[in-house]
């Protein structure tokens, strides 16, 4: 019989590291993902799985505790909300820089600074554009509800380590504190130390044996042509997950002539407002991007042909509203609504954003 | 002839130890950070640790250190090597893990998570080369540079109204209760070399012993930094240096 449990998102992702094998959390408490960590501990892993808890003195020594971890070939992950995921710059461009895999959970919330505990999107550009500096990008995955809080940790470590690059889970504060029923997976076993190295002995750290050169986890090289050559191997790969990795969800599509698009909380807002505007006799349907690296573009390129406007809704001045006017290149109205500073539109507001802007304007 | 022919078994009495590379150390000459190298070194082929041994690079002259010592290395950004050492040797329990770091990248940038690594006690060993300035990035002040003394952003030299005091890190740590063993060196002359390699030899065995964190401050010079003769400059440091840090155990336990 599978195995439910109602439980918060935050709850999800931390049952989640466990069951999936993961073989350690490094985090700092911030609101509204506190949970993650409270959970873990409370769960008491290392007694269960061996998994390695630690609440680090800050969001800079869990950021770099997972790059410590994760250049060992070990399943590691981090999460915080905003603020924190600012601070967890430095070691984020450091692992993509050193090509390692992990995983990052970015609960959202309102800013800039300081900001609000509630909810917010407004992440979106530091999560897929880059955030740390250099030319790099995540893989990003954007849930939109608990049952994907608790897949996306699974699959984010999965994509993390097939192509040895960071993932984040981008979620907010609606999905990490919103409780809903969970189908949970089965325990998978941690990778054994000697599973490890035959698998990942080719880089990591774990030790120089007689037979193999000593393994350096780095991200310099002072020589200008080969850190060039280096760059567009990077390049290389992220060009390769966009061909190879991107995932969306299209809901009543078929016959729209309208298209949301939004991912996340938003998603589930415009899924409500996609059947209040076909009550009023408006053909629209939404197009949900789960990865947000890699963008849906081709989905959308897709349906150019037959729609008169899209609107985008996201909780933020318009940020992924800039992806998809670059997929359509022109060709159909774009226009954006939004919330800010924590508040959350409703379903009304969207349909009337959408009649306001795209069908009347 | 070959070196073998000069130096007959019977009367070879030391030799490079075969975990130093072969490649050139970009060190300037008369730096110590190539004396300390050579003591981690043997220090971990003699006590045949190089399979179970990871070291933390760290931002600074010493950035390269993966270059040197044939183990495998980790490389951290500045100031975060004790966090970076923290997974690792969480992950690794029976792993001998060691971070190195110059005084800009721990006892700056860095205090935190010297601080916080230290005070849980992690089972690692710290390097802490104190050269009491920024040597990579072309003689700044460090927070251990000394009053009065001269770098490129206090040309005038060091003044309290200005810049504050020289941060006697070290003895901060030998407060907090996660360490076991906080010495304070040097590697300025034969005598305190074998000192220094006998306090390393011994932060090692600490890691063996799983007791918490060691920390070893080797008291350095950078003679271009200080823009001084190494001879010259060996001199000011047993003349300025010492005095304001002090050489010996600060704690033993
Ligand atoms: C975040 C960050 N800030 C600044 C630098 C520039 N930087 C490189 S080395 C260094 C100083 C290192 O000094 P120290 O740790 O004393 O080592 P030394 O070079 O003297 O051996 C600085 C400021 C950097 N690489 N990263
Ligand atoms: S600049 Fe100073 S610390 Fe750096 S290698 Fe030269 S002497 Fe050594």
């Amino acid at each position: 019989m599978a195995d439910y449990k109602l439980m918060k998102g935050n709850e999800a992702i931390a049952e989640a590291a466990i069951r999936c094998g993961c073989d350690a959390y490094f985090g700092y408490p911030i609101t509204p993902q506190s949970e993650v960590l409270e959970t873990l501990m409370a769960r008491m892993p290392w007694e269960e799985t061996g998994m390695v808890v630690l609440q680090a003195e800050s969001e800079v020594a869990a950021i770099n505790m997972v790059y410590g971890g994760a250049g060992c070939g070990k399943k590691v992950m981090t999460s915080s909300s905003s603020p924190g995921i600012s601070l967890k710059q430095e070691g984020i461009t450091y692992i993509a820089g050193a090509e390692l895999p992990c995983l990052i959970v970015n609960v959202v919330r309102g800013g800039p600074g300081l900001g609000t505990i509630q909810p917010a999107q407004s992440d979106y550009f530091q999560a897929v554009k880059g955030g740390g500096h250099g030319d790099y990008k995540l893989i990003v995955l954007a849930p939109a509800s608990v049952q994907e809080m608790y897949d996306f940790v699974d699959l984010g470590f999965e994509l993390a380590f097939k192509y040895r690059n960071p993932a984040m889970i981008l979620s907010d504060g609606v999905i990490g504190q919103m409780m809903e029923k969970v189908q949970l997976g089965p325990y998978k076993p941690r990778m054994t130390d000697e599973e490890i190295i035959a698998k990942y002995g080719s880089w990591a750290t774990t030790g120089k044996t007689p037979d193999r050169p000593r393994n350096i986890i780095t991200s310099l090289d002072l020589e200008a042509s080969r850190q060039e050559q280096f760059n567009l191997k990077l390049q290389k790969k992220y060009r390769e997950i966009e061909e190879k990795e991107v995932r969306f969800e299209k809901i009543a599509c078929d016959d729209a002539e309208y298209l949301f698009v939004a991912y996340g909380s938003s998603s589930r807002i415009c899924q409500k407002a996609v059947d209040l505007a076909r009550e009023k006799g408006i053909k629209v349907g939404l197009l949900r991007p789960i990865t947000l690296f890699p963008y849906p573009t081709k989905a959308i390129q897709e349906m150019i042909g037959q729609l008169k406007g899209i609107l985008t809704v996201e909780m933020s001045a318009g940020q992924m509203v800039e992806d998809v006017r670059l997929a359509v290149e022109g060709k159909v109205k774009v226009e954006h609504y939004g919330r800010m500073g924590g508040m959350i539109p409703s379903p009304n507001d969207v349909v009337a954003a959408l009649e306001e802007k795209i069908i009347k304007g | 002839m070959d070196l073998k022919d000069i130096i007959k078994e019977e009367n070879l009495v030391y030799s490079k130890t075969k975990l130093l590379t072969d490649n050139i150390m970009h060190y300037c000459p008369g730096c110590t950070h190539g004396v300390v190298h050579k003591v981690v070194a043997e220090v971990i082929d003699e006590m045949n640790i190089q399979e179970k041994s990871i070291g933390v690079a760290p931002v600074g002259c010493a950035v390269l250190a993966y270059n040197y010592i044939d183990i495998d290395w980790h490389e951290a950004a500045h100031g975060r090597a004790p966090a970076v050492a923290t997974a690792i040797s969480r992950l690794y329990p029976n792993k001998y893990v060691f971070t190195y770091q110059g005084d800009g990248d721990l006892a700056s940038i860095g205090t935190a998570e010297i601080m916080h690594a230290c005070n849980r006690g992690e089972n690692i060993v710290v390097i802490f080369i104190n050269n009491g300035i920024y040597g990579m990035t072309g003689g700044q002040m460090a927070p251990t540079s000394l009053l009065d003394m001269p770098t490129s952003t206090t040309p005038y030299g060091r003044k309290v109204e200005l810049n504050g005091y020289p941060l006697k890190i070290t003895e901060l740590i030998a407060q907090l209760p996660g360490t076991c063993y906080v010495t304070r060196q040097a590697g300025h002359t034969p005598a305190a070399v074998r000192k220094l390699k006998k306090a390393i030899r011994k932060a090692f065995e600490n890691v063996g012993q799983k007791k918490g964190t060691s920390f070893i401050e080797v008291v350095s010079t950078c003679n271009s930094g200080w823009k001084l003769s190494p001879v010259k400059a060996n001199e000011w440091m047993v003349e300025h240096m010492f005095p304001y840090y002090p050489l010996g155990d600060l704690k033993d336990e």
